[in-house]
């Protein structure tokens, strides 16, 4: 009994050990969104120049289909890393992308579309101080939400989607979705 | 006189402040209570910073709108409610007590009682073993050695 008695702080270290090691291997940007399960904002965006008879995006628009919310900026980096996956998911045909161009001016936002590719179906322009991306509790960009067809949040993607993220992620959740 | 110019601009120089004076509300009273709020609410961005602290943009975004709402009569509370339901927990530098936080706020109490539990047993029973005098008495022969032998030293 003694014995084990001594074992104690060498059980203890070996607890805190593991919980350190669980914590070198998490990301600290991924932070778990308060907003899954919860009914996309109130929001009424305007179009973006240029885009034809794109209207922006509101909080209806995100009902009756499953849909991706994606939050971009032209003055974002990884959103350039980002795009040309983006426009495969349109060419994919399987879920339309909606863009919220984000802290930006809309002439550039829309330039910038111009340049990487335009894979959204509609784009609303959030300009400074961004209240709808805040309510969105969005922490930067890019961002990709998954939206279900009753307009309810299900997933939050911090970072660039690419290839693994849409296999191993986005698309399985899609899919559960739109069943 | 170039040294005491150079010690004057030292000392008059202001802490450089994120929250530039054009995002300020011209009711100090008011201004005040966004900026306690401000150093309450964690930026997203550099994580370790308060909003208040921060120059990235989201973190002024956040500052205008903390200001604005402080502005139109909302309470600190009300607006901390705000950026919570939009953050979550992880956007208070304090976190809250409650019942998923217990461990955090009193885990060192509990380890330091148990420290002083373990602490005070080991101690204890150290006094006890070095503290109680464990010969035997003296035999007969023995006392008598010993008297003789403090009688020989007397002399």
């Amino acid at each position: 009994m003694r014995r084990l008695l001594y074992l104690a702080p060498v059980a203890l270290f070996g607890v805190l050990a593991l919980f350190f090691l669980k914590g070198l291997t998490m990301n600290p940007r991924d932070i778990p969104s308060v907003l899954i399960n919860r009914p996309v904002p109130e929001m009424n965006l305007a179009p973006l120049p240029g885009r034809g008879e794109d209207t922006g995006l509101a909080t209806a628009d995100l009902k009756g289909r499953v849909s991706l919310v994606n939050i971009y900026g032209s003055w974002c980096i990884a959103c350039v890393q980002e795009h040309p996956f983006l426009v495969k998911i349109k060419q994919m045909g399987i879920v339309p992308i909606h863009g919220i161009d984000w802290r930006d001016d809309p002439a550039e936002g829309a330039k910038w579309l111009k340049k990487h590719g335009d894979p959204y179906d509609r784009v609303g322009v959030d300009p400074a101080p961004g209240r709808t991306a805040i309510d969105f509790g969005v922490t930067g960009a890019p961002e990709t939400f998954v939206v279900d067809k009753a307009g309810i949040i299900r997933y939050k993607h911090i970072g660039p989607v690419n290839q693994d993220v849409w296999d191993n992620t986005l698309l399985p959740i899609i899919k559960e979705l739109s069943k | 006189m170039k040294r005491l110019a150079i010690a004057l601009m030292l000392l008059t120089a202001a802490p450089a402040w994120a929250a530039d004076p054009s995002e300020m509300l011209k009711d100090p009273v008011l201004e005040k209570k966004a900026e306690d709020l401000g150093h309450e609410l964690r930026c997203l961005v550099c994580q370790n910073e308060s909003i208040e602290d921060s120059n990235a943009d989201l973190a002024r975004d956040l500052r205008v709108i903390v200001r604005e709402r402080i502005a139109k009569g909302e309470t600190p509370d009300q607006v901390k409610q705000y950026v919570v339901d939009r953050y979550g927990d992880y956007v208070l530098l304090k976190p809250p007590f409650k019942v998923t936080t217990l461990v955090l706020w009193l885990g060192p109490f509990a380890l330091l009682l148990l420290g002083g539990f373990a602490a005070f047993a080991v101690f204890r029973r150290r006094g006890t073993a070095a503290g109680q005098p464990q010969a035997a008495p003296l035999s007969a022969e023995e006392k008598r050695r010993l008297d003789a032998m403090l009688k020989d030293n007397g002399q």
